[in-house]
């Protein structure tokens, strides 16, 4: 599904991350944890292609196709989703509007035919209420005046919406409350199939216990640098990053 | 369902549009050569077959009109106005009578206002919308007249009601811009050529929204109409004008009078789309969008609320506006102007508070893009006698790109210590944050500037009536295409 090899990002001429290499199979969960500006964020935004985040070397293949080359919204359009880790407030443009507006965007791209707003809303009403997202959620701005755990939930309704082939959850866990935590994580669970590809950023082994990962990841100083089962959350829980950042001081 | 919902497709659908009003109707017309002089005053008149005191008002405007100068304190700079360079009057040649239906108006007519998305045709118009439509000089369609004549709504054309109701003419036009209130509005008393009448009787609220479709076809042919829109004790009217013009080289000169008048209890709601052609990215060609419009607010608790978006014309140089006399009356605007390319923009309005208790509402929204260039100018005047009147403005300006410009230029005048006057400001751009996060969702970039425009102006287009909104909201998006990328 996901494919990345040898990949170098630089940012504002700084290169933050160093060499990736990481492999995601069809219906893998796969999970990234690492010290606070190691460039998790950054890996999530050079997948969804955002501008400035420049690769240098490498690439991203997803679906066989090096993806490196193409807009944020054809890369969406193929199916790549990037759940924020601070959602963005776009004043004045109704949650509904926007929703069914990416949808139809994606459904344009891919030939099929858009949905009319009675489908839509039916669809919709299904996807609400597996989130606990409220009606007055749908029709205020988009993410705007929202509470953190709101804006986490509000992009958990937006990948079940999409249905993405890939879906990058970048700290999708911080700001919930244990019961906002459950709710996003059986969202999440619910989604997952044999056709769907997740990579999830985290803090915490908390989640993990929630949503169980097939591999998991170490990302420091802009390298992947260990991976393991799940069971290597739990000795990160345990031990903290320290081995991680020496190694890498010492090399 | 809320205004703005259902937008967004219908701007993807005319993503890759231009201006789409660019066409030149075939038509064989009567037109009179260029120049101006009392007999071309004569001559319009003649055309319309007006009474003597009609052309005696329009003569001394026009002797008046030679002794102004143009003004310029405003931010758009133009080369002069060569007046005697262009024509007066224009007319879809067979129409000489005006048709008694629609059976009688000529085809071609009939396909233009289609093509421009009015049909004519009562039985495939708008349900509830009746339309008086104006085409160059002479109004060549007014729908619905039985309807609203049943509950004695007058809606027809300004030279019929010249003729068919001149006590209410006479009383009435004038009367809230004078003939002598400035050039433009000077050289229009003298040369107006057509533009809709309405008056709605005591205590009717009208069944229908009204609407007039202004367009210029003729090349080198200024447009002077003139409406004139009188609500009577506790009526209610809305009113919507929209405005396209063919796609030509030269300027051309709009330049027309509104006027509107509120009895006691009374509310009009006159909305405006106006989409002139704007001219080229160079700046070549486009309409001067030069009109006065202006509100008088005479009974008690009479209200009226002008709700405009500018998206067209080369130069749009225009501040609808409330003289609030009536105590207890309500004075709104809600603007939403965007420039484009070389588009200048210096709109805003005016709110002169007189009776007791009056009070006023602007929320502005201002959209530029390119290196066009926009100027807020808003007047709030508290007289003496406005004891506990008050005003709220909200001016937010939009810069999408940095080589384009808006300026807010508040003018806060009380002479009365018990007025209120707030005013808040804004200035923001679209930020590289909002457009990814769009964009991640699959929506490409100019479907995302228009969504966040739309969502910016939000306030304003809840303001319109619904027939009108979804049309509104295309026009944001066309116009601001090209502006990002
Ligand atoms: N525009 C920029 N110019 C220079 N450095 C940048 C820029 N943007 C990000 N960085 C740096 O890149 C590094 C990685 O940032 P990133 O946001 O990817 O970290 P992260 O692993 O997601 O951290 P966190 O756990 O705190 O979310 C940080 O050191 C950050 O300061
Ligand atoms: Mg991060």
């Amino acid at each position: 599904m996901l494919e990345i090899k040898n990949l170098h990002v630089t940012v504002d001429g700084t290169e933050i991350l160093k060499g990736i290499d990481l492999s995601l199979g069809s219906g893998e969960m796969h999970a990234i944890m690492g010290p606070n500006g190691s460039g998790k964020s950054t890996l999530s935004y050079t997948i969804a292609g955002r501008a400035g985040y420049d690769v240098t070397e490498g690439e991203i293949l997803f679906k066989g196709q090096n993806i490196v080359d193409l807009s944020p919204e054809d890369r969406a359009a193929e199916g790549i989703f990037l759940a924020f880790q601070y959602p963005v407030e776009i004043p004045g443009v109704a949650n509904t509007t926007f929703l069914k507006e990416a949808l139809n965007a994606m459904r344009r791209h891919r030939g099929e035919d858009e949905l009319d707003a009675m489908q839509f809303v039916r669809m919709l009403r299904e996807k609400v209420k597996e989130l606990g997202i409220s009606d007055d959620m749908l029709k205020r701005a988009v993410n705007a005046g929202f509470s953190g755990g709101e804006k986490k939930r509000n992009e958990i309704l937006q990948m079940s919406v999409l249905e993405p082939a890939l879906a990058v959850l970048d700290e999708t866990d911080s700001g919930l409350d244990i019961d906002a935590l459950k709710i996003v994580a059986d969202g999440v669970n619910r989604l997952r199939n044999p056709e769907r590809s997740m990579l999830m950023i985290t803090h915490y082994q908390r989640l993990l216990d929630y949503i169980v990962p097939d591999f998991v990841h170490v990302l420091a100083h802009g390298r992947i640098q260990r991976s393991g089962g799940k069971e290597l959350a739990q000795e990160l829980e345990k031990n903290g990053y320290a081995e991680f950042t020496k190694t890498d001081a010492a090399a | 369902m809320s205004a703005t919902v259902e937008t967004v497709d219908q701007i993807t659908d005319l993503a890759d549009e231009k201006y789409k009003y660019g066409f030149v109707t075939d038509i064989e017309s009567d037109t009179l050569p260029p120049g101006l002089n009392e007999d071309t005053i004569r001559f319009i008149s003649a055309k319309k077959d007006e009474p003597e005191w009609m052309l005696e008002w329009r003569l001394k405007a026009f002797r008046h009109w030679l002794t102004l100068e143009e003004p310029d304190w405003q931010k758009p700079k133009f080369p002069k106005i060569d007046y005697q360079d262009a024509c007066y009057y224009a007319a879809p040649k067979n129409m000489k009578d005006g048709p008694q239906s629609l059976d009688e108006v000529d085809p071609e007519l009939l396909a233009t206002y289609e093509k421009l998305g009015i049909p004519l045709r009562e039985q495939e118009m708008l349900a509830g919308v009746a339309v008086d439509a104006v085409f160059d000089s002479v109004s060549v369609a007014t729908t619905f007249k039985a309807k609203l004549e049943e509950v004695g709504v007058i809606f027809c054309p300004i030279s019929e009601a010249v003729k068919r109701c001149p006590e209410l003419v006479k009383k009435y036009m004038g009367s809230v811009v004078p003939f002598n209130d400035n050039t433009y509005a000077t050289l229009n008393s003298a040369v107006f050529t057509d533009g809709s009448f309405v008056y709605i009787p005591k205590g009717v609220r009208c069944p229908m929204e009204l609407s007039t479709y202004f367009r210029i076809n003729e090349a080198n042919t200024g447009q002077f109409e003139r409406t004139l829109i009188i609500a009577d004790e506790g009526s209610y009217v809305s009113y919507l004008e929209g405005c396209t013009a063919p796609m030509r080289d030269e300027n051309q000169l709009h330049a027309a009078v509104v006027e509107l008048i509120a009895h006691d209890d009374a509310e009009i709601k006159y909305s405006t789309v106006q989409n002139w052609y704007p001219g080229d990215e160079n700046g070549v060609g486009g309409i001067y969008n030069f009109v006065t419009k202006r509100a008088a607010c005479r009974g008690r608790n009479s209200k009226v609320s002008w709700t405009q978006v500018e998206t067209g014309s080369a130069i749009t140089w225009k501040y609808p506006s409330c003289v609030l006399l009536g105590d207890n009356s309500v004075g709104e605007f809600y603007s939403i102007a965007i420039t484009n390319n070389r588009q200048m923009a210096d709109t805003g309005t005016k709110m002169i508070h007189i009776g007791k208790n009056t009070s006023s509402r602007i929320i502005s929204k201002g959209i530029s893009a390119g290196k066009s260039d926009q100027t807020y100018r808003g007047l709030v005047r508290m007289a003496g006698k406005a004891n506990g009147a008050r005003n709220y403005t909200q001016c937010d300006s939009l810069l999408i790109g940095d080589t384009c410009g808006a300026h807010t230029v508040p003018y806060i005048e009380s002479k009365n210590p018990s007025a209120v006057v707030e005013h808040e400001a804004t200035t923001s751009t679209i930020s590289e944050d909002q457009l990814f996060y769009l964009r991640q969702r699959g929506i490409d970039e100019e479907t995302a500037v228009a969504l966040i425009v739309n969502g910016f102006c939000r306030d304003v287009l809840q303001q319109l009536p619904m027939e009108f909104a979804v049309e509104a909201q295309k026009l944001v998006g066309i116009s601001l295409e090209g502006s990002v990328g």
